[in-house]
This record gives structure tokens, C-alpha cells and sequence, in this order.
């Protein structure tokens, strides 16, 4: 069973017992950044790409890619709990 | 044919553990189940079972290693008693609602308090419905014979849920009687291996189990569990049915003793049932009709099919050993009679709080029940339906 087969408009009879699902990596199909308590806005003409954001997110909220940048946040993930704001020395992260 | 023994109940329940030889055992003592997993333990430590016996903190651990083990694909098995199914009181839904057909040995005996350790069956009645199949023993034999039969009903594919197998404390669990056991190699045979579709250690179907079910999800998902355990009642009249080819012994949903013209019948579970047969027995030599419905099946609870049994009686006295404390009647009495009223069935029928805390219930005590029974019979008055036997006042 994956995502694709079992929604909220499954019937009873489609659903796996005790709610398992069968398929691995189902985690990120969780968007759990829609309870997000306050959102970080990135300023990227600010940003030194120092890397000191993104070892401090809890979540997995701040992209990097294969340059080892980070990029705009993945609000997916993101909880708004304010640690890479608060951690950034350059004032690239504002919390709204 | 078979093994005489003389063996307590809590011997019975740890030898029908050694034949079956789960995966896992995971237990804390607690009085009386104590000496089950004790019993066991010796198992393991002598080379007797291959089972890898994990001795936890606390009963709310030895459910959740339980729960664990399952998962993975291994058979789990625990024992405990009244305050340790306490303790257990969350996991025992886990362990349901993720469809883990653990098996339990539950030695019943009062939850406390004031403080009480003797037997009744309010431990049991804390968890009727948490979903787990619920087996009752009147004597050790029925306790070595449920356990026995316990896999293949919870491991069933139109089942999966888990089972616990009642039995009294020290009435039943520290009496030492005959019993006949089946031979180690038939009971492998008859409980056969586990092989689980989904679990957990299966490195070619990486799987989750218990993930978040909210809203959209959880409604759906009782729903199965409930029809599981309406599944289980075919599956258990199935497996009893093979278990009596096997053994000679007879287990349905509930014994019908002396119920063919019985007027007067008494509804109970447990050791109480050798004591209502012995006074069913008196009676009967004295010209009166009496009859007892045993009731072995509490979980699924055969609503019908007792109620069909008891529809010819002309009074019913439901004996409840675990008083609700709801003004209005014990566990047991309420599924009889609203199995009764759902199939239009009417007897006068009431409730006796009994044994409580250990309280000893003798035949006479239970002769004064069919008495007061033909009394109801005889005028057609019920009187106060929520009864008391044996109180002080």
C-alpha cells in the first residue's frame, strides 16, 4: 500500500489492519510544517551561506544543495520553532 | 492418550508455555501469575525452550516488549494478575489495535484496593473491551487447553488480535489437581510455527507499524478490529473443534450443564462453575431442575448463542465476580440480557455479586441462589434485581 491508494475517502475494507503501511520512507509524505507556530522568512541578500543554520534545524526545514548552500525553506517540515533565526549572525532569517 | 499429571494451574498455564515454546517471553512478577514466568523461566535457564526470556521493570514494559517482539514477527507470550494487567492498561489497547496476536495468562484476582490479593475477576473486567479474545478456565485442565489453543485463534488471518486466558487465582492457580497434558511433539504439531504476513525484521518489505491515525483513519480501523473479533468466533469454534479430535475434550462457546429442561439457571465464568455443578448435582437429586451456562467465550461475547440457551429457562441468576459499581449490574449480566433483549428473548433473569476480594463461595451459597431462583419462578417477581450473595447485613 502507499500514499497514493489509502486517503480519506478510503473505505474500510481497503485499509490495512491497525493502520501499517507496507512501504518504506513515508515519512516526508507527512507535512507536518502545517501546524507551524510563527514562519521563517530567508533573506538571501543577507546570507553569507555560513552554514550555521541548517545543522541546528530539529526538522528537516532548510534545503542544501550540492554546493553546500542552503536555499529557501521547505515550509513542508518547517515547525517555526525560530533556532536558525536566532542562530544566524547576519539577520538573513526573520521570524513573521 | 495423553500425560496424567497432578499440577496447580499456574504449573499448567507455564507448562502449556514450555510446549508451545514462543519466540519470546517477557514477564514481571507479580502474585499470583509469579510463579508462571518463574516456572518458565526455569524452562529457559535448563535449555527446555528456545524462547528468549526478557525479564522487564514493570508489567507496562513486559506488554511493550511484547508488543515489540510481535512486531518484529516473533511470538510473544506474558503471564500476569489483577495490579500488573493495571500496569499494563495502555499497551493492552496498543497491542490490540495494532493487531498483535500476543497471548497472555491471566491469573484473575482483585485490583486493589484497600489492598487484596486474592481472586476476583475485576482485573479481568478492566480490560473486556480493550479487544483482546478473552478465553475463561474453570479448572487447570481448561486453562493448559485454552492456552494451547490460543495461537492458532489470535494468529488466525481473519483474526490477529491477541488473547488472554483467564484462570482464578489460587482457586485454580495454586490448586493442585489431576489433568491430562498432551505430548510435547502433538502440541508442536497442533500449535505449528507462526509465520506472519507483515512484520517488522522482514528486510525485503520495509514496514511501519502504529503510525499516527487521526481523524480520516482511526473510525475505519476500530471497525476492523470489532469485525475480528466477530471473525473469531468461527475461528474458535474451528480450532476447539480440531483441539476436541485431537484430546477428546470439548470446549464450545460456552458448557451447557444440565440445561436440557432447567428451569432455574445460574450464568458464570470460572472455578465458580466446578462449585455450581456440584450444587446443580444436589439439586437435581432433590427433583429440582437446575442448570448452569459456563460461559468460556467472554470475548467475543456469544450474545446470541446464550441467549438461545437460556431462552427456555423460567429464571436466570447471572453471577458477576467484579461489581461495576454502576448501580445497575455486573459485566456478565449486562451482555446476557441485552444479548436476551436483542433476540426478543425475556426471562426474568438478576444479578449476583459474589466472591469478591477472595471471599470464599461454597455450593450452599450457590444452593441459596437456585432457591431464591425458584422463588422468582414461583410468584414471578424479580424483586431488587442487583444482587449481593454472601455480603454481611
Amino acid at each position: 500500500m502507499t500514499e497514493d491508494t489509502i486517503n480519506n475517502k478510503t473505505p474500510w475494507q481497503d485499509l490495512t489492519i491497525g493502520g501499517n503501511i507496507y512501504t518504506a520512507g513515508n515519512a516526508k509524505e507527512f507535512k507536518t510544517g502545517d501546524w507551524r507556530s510563527s514562519t521563517p522568512i530567508f533573506k538571501p541578500e543577507l546570507c553569507k551561506q555560513c552554514g550555521l543554520c541548517f545543522p541546528v534545524c530539529p526538522d528537516d526545514a532548510i534545503p542544501v544543495n550540492s554546493d553546500l548552500n542552503r536555499e529557501d525553506f521547505n515550509y513542508d517540515a518547517c515547525k517555526g520553532c525560530g533556532v536558525c533565526a536566532k542562530v544566524c549572525p547576519f539577520k538573513a532569517i526573520e521570524m513573521q | 492418550m495423553g500425560i496424567r499429571e497432578r499440577l496447580s494451574g499456574n504449573e499448567a498455564a507455564a507448562i502449556a508455555m514450555k510446549q508451545i515454546n514462543p519466540d519470546v517471553v517477557a514477564a514481571f512478577p507479580i502474585t499470583p501469575s509469579t510463579e508462571i514466568p518463574q516456572y518458565f523461566s526455569t524452562f529457559v535457564s535448563n535449555g527446555q525452550v528456545d524462547t528468549e526470556f526478557v525479564a522487564v521493570e514493570s508489567e507496562h514494559s513486559a506488554m511493550s516488549a511484547c508488543i515489540g517482539a510481535e512486531s518484529a514477527g516473533a511470538r510473544a507470550m506474558t503471564a500476569t494478575s489483577a495490579n500488573g494487567l493495571s500496569l499494563m492498561w495502555e499497551m493492552i489497547y496498543i497491542a490490540s489495535s495494532l493487531r498483535l496476536p500476543i497471548v497472555m495468562s491471566l491469573v484473575n484476582r482483585a485490583v486493589s484496593g484497600p489492598l487484596n490479593i486474592h481472586n476476583d475477576h475485576s482485573d479481568a473486567m478492566g480490560v473486556r473491551d480493550a479487544g483482546w479474545i478473552m478465553l475463561f478456565s474453570e479448572n487447570n485442565q481448561e486453562a493448559y487447553d485454552n492456552l494451547l489453543m490460543a495461537h492458532r485463534i489470535a494468529e488466525h488471518k481473519d483474526v490477529m488480535l491477541p488473547l488472554m486466558v483467564c484462570q482464578d487465582g489460587f482457586i485454580t492457580s495454586h490448586s493442585i489437581e489431576n489433568i491430562e497434558l498432551l505430548e510435547d511433539e502433538k502440541v508442536k504439531a497442533f500449535v505449528g510455527t507462526y509465520h506472519p504476513e507483515h512484520y517488522l525484521l522482514n528486510d525485503k518489505e520495509p514496514i511501519a507499524v502504529g503510525p499516527l491515525d487521526l481523524q480520516a483513519y482511526l473510525f475505519e480501523h476500530k471497525f476492523q478490529q470489532g469485525l475480528a473479533m466477530k471473525n473469531a468466533k468461527k475461528v474458535i469454534a474451528d480450532v476447539s473443534k480440531e483441539f476436541e479430535a485431537l484430546t477428546g475434550r470439548k470446549y464450545e462457546f460456552f458448557e451447557k450443564y444440565k440445561m436440557d429442561d432447567a428451569e432455574q439457571v445460574i450464568v458464570c465464568m470460572n472455578s465458580t462453575a466446578g462449585t455450581a455443578k456440584a450444587a446443580v448435582d444436589e439439586l437435581r437429586a432433590q427433583g429440582i431442575k437446575a442448570g448452569l451456562l459456563k460461559i468460556r467465550m467472554f470475548r467475543p461475547f456469544p450474545a446470541e448463542e446464550v441467549a438461545t440457551a437460556l431462552k427456555n429457562a423460567k429464571s436466570i441468576a447471572v453471577l458477576d465476580k467484579a461489581d461495576s459499581l454502576n448501580g445497575a449490574g455486573g459485566a456478565l449480566f449486562e451482555d446476557t440480557i441485552s444479548g436476551m433483549y436483542v433476540s426478543n428473548i425475556h426471562v426474568p433473569t438478576v444479578n449476583y455479586i459474589y466472591g469478591i476480594g477472595g471471599r470464599d463461595t461454597t455450593v450452599n451459597d450457590i444452593k441459596k441462589v437456585y432457591w431464591d431462583l425458584q422463588e422468582i419462578s414461583n410468584t414471578g417477581n424479580i424483586g431488587n434485581p442487583y444482587r449481593y450473595l454472601g455480603l454481611r447485613g
